[in-house]
């Protein structure tokens, strides 16, 4: 627990929670501070019936879509290409349950707009296996009993992955920082951190994706 | 709607149901040595739940599914004057709107003995999120826009959130009848007022707990289809009956004609235990338009509406003599049912956790303009070892006694609660050695105290769960041509690894590796009756029901196997997916059975027996915290834990610890950050966000964690020797953190949570910095 003091950010290179500007970061809600978002992608063409084309590129499938400025990327993944690995526990950037990868980088998809997420490679939990095997990380989870509900666990894998991506070997303390914008009210976090961990030196050993 | 009655003290009765027709004769006596129960066995649904395949009630989508949205009352307390939903019919993608108006309306709602004391949508509405009508949209947004469209006029009434004030008589009423439904009620044994004046020690105090939200992460929600006069609902419960039972009664349909399932379900800690409005909405919305309509509650909804548990105010006041037995015990419960009535408090523990010969409990319930209160993760039961816990620490010091000591002078072998009755197993004792010597517990204690601001101590906490489960569950095996089985059981597995420990306890029976299992759970239509799962009842319910059934599949395969290879049957065992015969080296595969083959299926009906009549089967844990405090900040961090359990036989070590985990991460949460903040003169929720209401995170548990089991070897519990684990896991926590807290810095901190601002207070009054 000796990490609190040390600023998240350190581990986040990028808010999760994108166009929130602040967001307190006292007692034992989720640690990881917003900052600005990078701006947006160049402005879509928008129809009359107030809905835009988009392109995303989905798992490294493209996929054009119609959507309303408001729509939010968690909804056109799980409402428009049935992606409903990510969960909505809150809608507003509180649990992690529907974080994705948007160009590696670890995302709350409820508070960043579709149209935003254009021309990033976006990457959800339904991106990690390769057909029916899961991968290192997700074997890992099932090792430890990294879970228990299972509700938040696409949000916990998804947030592992977005770590080891950027750090092959983290402390326990850098996991536990990175997962920490990811609540599990079955209070897995034990195991849960045990799973990042072995999947972290099983990439190493074993070179698996 | 109605109270599940798991944790009302008449749930006891349930626990002396007779039995099933046939389970009285179960002959199965416990298993003396097993190789797949106990072992560390993956869940046999995790790829499921790591890959995102898993299917909530959240991720159904049917063919013209529309979206129900519910508007609700912005009031703690008013009354609906007038709705005008002309501008919201006539927006797009809308397909109906139902109000107080609506006959479906009426629907009674919060039945008592004295009749429904609300409906479906009442115009009176007594708590901030009370319904007042519903929309069905062809989209999500769509049903929201509608919502927020419709015009109520409210009358304002006086609010009263604040359970103190509103036990007074002047208060504001929150039903015409007054805010305290029934009289407090009294259990006492002995002579409490002698006993008390012939003490050598006696300690008393009053402890205040808050009101905690469950915040499940899959909010509540359902799904409703009609088809041909039936309903079909996806639910996200814990008890796919209580649902069924309560949907037939509201909408006047036969049990047979509704259907609901619950295969994954994303966390309930039993404020999913009941039938929900947004169920019944959902069905009335589905029948208006004739398409499947999906109501899922906002995170916000879900804080304010689905359940709580109630802040509590304890007086406890506990005696002892010079040798350390506990003479009396005289507590005084109050808690906060919110806007129906419900029980708010529990004196389990001050009756039963220790011998002591005389004891009164007085418990009460009040109204206020709040969300009702549900069951919670033992109820009532954290927040009484919240302060008789930390009185039994108190006392200790008193009589200048070890707690750990103290607490194993008083271990009951005896069911006071229950004309005495002997337990089946206890390992209260064992907890309390076991746990202190892994925490080690006497040098940790005696540890010189830190000259920096950040002071750490070390605290003890004992606990036990009340509740010994309805033993009423059929369960259905069979075993098909390839030797493969199928397990059929009502219960909803809530994450705990439920359907995990079936397929271990099938395969352990039938002789044949877990992945030859296959479960099949939780849906009305297709499933047998289990009871809900909660109250840490599902395991030692159902297991044996599953045994039982895959006991007689056992059977009956054997006697085609001995008919087949014209042996005597007293010869033929099971292993390995094979018939054994005794006496000879080769095996036969249950695939190469001609005899199965030609059956196409083997069918086991097992019926979980009762309790025993002689004996009380009840879990028992013992928690050990080490906290720092930093004397500066008021900020106090769990740093090292060991949690010891007695609830009897581990049926899967992973699981399990997992269980452990969660309940004391929950203990951390009551303890230390958890609390719903009310704005008093609006009686309108403050804390309505995880922002607000904390709960904690993976920055918050302390990774320095043991957990000790503590295997009685039970043998007259049930026939697979599992004892309850969930709530007992939670119940000591808070307390053992709570009198850490105090051997850190010498302070008594009565009220839940011990926040920073608490802390520092407390150090400012006398400090030792």
């Amino acid at each position: 627990m000796t990490d609190r003091k040390k600023d998240p950010r350190d581990q986040q290179p990028v808010s999760r929670r994108g166009f929130l500007t602040t967001v307190s970061t006292s007692a034992a809600a989720a640690a990881v501070v917003g900052v600005a978002a990078p701006a947006a992608a160049a402005p879509a063409p928008r129809d009359d019936t107030g809905t835009v084309a988009i392109v995303l590129r989905v798992n490294g499938r493209r996929h054009r879509l119609l959507v309303e400025p408001r729509d939010r990327l968690i909804s056109v993944l799980r409402e428009r290409l049935g992606l409903t690995g990510a969960k909505p526990g809150c809608e507003r950037g509180e649990c992690g349950a529907c974080t994705v990868l948007l160009d590696g980088v670890t995302r709350y998809s409820c508070m960043t707009l579709a149209v935003e997420a254009q021309e990033r490679e976006i990457t959800t939990i339904e991106g990690l296996a390769q057909g029916e095997e899961v991968s290192a990380l997700q074997q890992a989870f099932i090792a430890e009993d990294g879970y228990q509900c299972g509700f938040c666990t696409p949000g916990q894998v998804m947030a592992a992955e977005g770590l080891l991506r950027t750090n092959t070997s983290p402390t326990v303390d850098a996991v536990r920082a990175a997962m920490s914008g990811n609540l599990c009210r079955c209070g897995a976090y034990g195991h849960i951190v045990k799973s990042v961990q072995q999947a972290a030196a099983a990439r190493k050993t074993g070179g698996a994706k | 709607m109605r109270e599940s009655r798991i944790y009302t003290p008449e749930a006891i009765e349930d626990e002396s149901l007779p039995g099933l027709p046939g389970a009285n004769d179960d002959p199965l006596k416990p298993w003396d040595k097993t190789t797949v129960v106990g072992a560390r066995v993956p869940r046999i649904d995790g790829q499921d739940r790591v890959g995102g395949t898993a299917v909530y009630t959240r991720d159904i989508s049917l063919p013209g599914m529309l979206h129900g949205v519910i508007v609700r009352s912005p009031h703690a307390h008013a009354m609906v004057k007038r709705i005008d939903v002309t501008a919201a019919r006539a927006m797009p993608g809308v397909h109906a709107i139902v109000t107080t108006e609506s006959p479906e309306a009426k629907i009674p709602w919060t039945l008592t003995a004295r009749g429904a004391m609300s409906q479906l949508f009442d115009p009176h509405c007594r708590y901030e999120g009370e319904e007042v009508a519903a929309v069905a949209a062809e989209t999500l947004p769509q049903a929201a826009d509608a919502a927020r469209a419709i015009v109520v006029e409210y009358e304002t009434l006086p609010a009263i959130v604040d359970y103190a004030a509103a036990a007074k008589p002047d208060a504001p009423k929150v039903h015409a009848a007054g805010n305290l439904p029934s009289p407090p009620r009294t259990t006492q044994r002995g002579n409490v007022d002698a006993a008390f004046a012939t003490a050598a020690a006696v300690v008393e105090r009053t402890y205040h707990t808050s009101c905690e939200l469950h915040t499940p992460l899959e909010t509540h929600g359902s799904v409703a289809q009609w088809d041909s006069g039936d309903l079909k609902v996806w639910d996200s419960t814990q008890g796919v009956y209580a649902v069924r039972a309560g949907l037939a009664q509201a909408l006047k349909l036969p049990i047979s004609s509704v259907r609901v399932a619950s295969p994954y379900m994303g966390g309930g800690f039993g404020s999913k235990l009941e039938l929900g409005k947004y169920t019944v909405i959902a069905a009335v919305l589905a029948r208006l338009t004739g398409r499947a309509v999906k109501c899922v509650l906002t995170r916000e909804e879900s804080l304010r509406c689905v359940g709580n548990r109630p802040a509590n105010t304890i007086t406890v006041k506990v005696a002892a003599g010079k040798d350390g037995r506990l003479l009396a015990i005289d507590a005084d419960l109050v808690g906060a049912s919110g806007a129906y009535p419900t029980g708010a408090v529990s004196g389990y523990l001050m009756l039963d956790l220790y011998t002591c010969p005389n004891v009164r409990v007085r418990e009460s319930s009040v109204l206020i303009n709040a969300g009702q209160a549900r069951a919670f993760r033992a109820p009532g039961y954290p927040q009484a070892a919240w302060a008789l816990e930390q009185a039994i620490d108190e006392l200790a010091a008193k009589l200048g006694i070890d707690p750990v000591e103290l607490r194993l002078k008083n271990v009951p072998t005896v069911s006071q609660s229950r004309n005495g009755l002997p337990y089946s197993s206890t390992g209260l004792a064992d907890c309390l050695r076991k746990g202190a010597e892994s925490f080690d517990w006497s040098a940790s204690r005696t540890r010189a105290a830190s000259k920096s601001h950040i002071k750490r101590g070390v605290g003890v906490a004992a606990g036990m769960w009340g509740y010994g489960g309805e033993p009423r569950a059929t369960v259905i095996a069979k075993l098909y041509p390839d030797g493969s089985l199928n397990i059929n059981s009502g219960a909803a597995d809530i994450g705990t690894g439920t359907k995990t420990v079936f397929a271990q306890v099938a395969a352990e029976e039938l002789g044949i590796a877990v992945d030859r299992v296959h479960i099949e759970h939780a849906d009305t239509g297709t499933t047998q009756y289990a009871p809900g799962s909660g109250g840490s009842q599902t395991v030692l319910v159902n297991t044996p029901a599953v045994r039982s059934a895959v006991a007689a599949v056992k059977q009956s395969v054997l006697a085609l196997a001995a008919a087949e290879l014209k042996k005597d049957v007293n010869t033929l065992s099971v292993r390995d997916g094979a018939i054994v015969i005794a006496g000879e080296t080769r095996t036969v595969p249950f695939a190469a059975l001609r005899s199965l083959a030609q059956a196409q299926q083997v069918v086991g009906v097992g019926q979980r027996a009762p309790h025993p009549t002689d004996k009380v089967a009840l879990p028992f844990a013992a928690h050990f915290a080490e906290v720092e405090v930093n004397t500066r900040t008021g900020e106090v961090r769990v740093v090292r834990y060991v949690a010891a359990q007695d609830s009897g036989r581990v049926m899967n070590p992973l699981t399990f610890e997992n269980q452990v985990l969660g309940g004391v991460t929950m203990g951390i949460g009551f303890a230390l950050t958890e609390q719903r903040i009310m704005d008093g003169p609006t009686g309108k929720l403050a804390s309505g966000s995880w922002h607000d209401y904390k709960i904690p995170t993976a920055m918050d548990f302390p990774f320095a964690f043991t957990w000790v089991s503590v295997d009685p070897q039970d043998k007259d519990c049930n026939s697979t020797g599992a004892k309850g684990l969930g709530e007992p896991a939670t119940i000591p926590a808070a307390a053992a953190i709570a009198n850490a807290v105090h051997d850190a810095i010498g302070r008594r901190m009565t009220d839940a949570p011990i926040t920073p601002a608490a802390v520092v207070s407390a150090l400012a009054t006398t400090g030792r910095r």
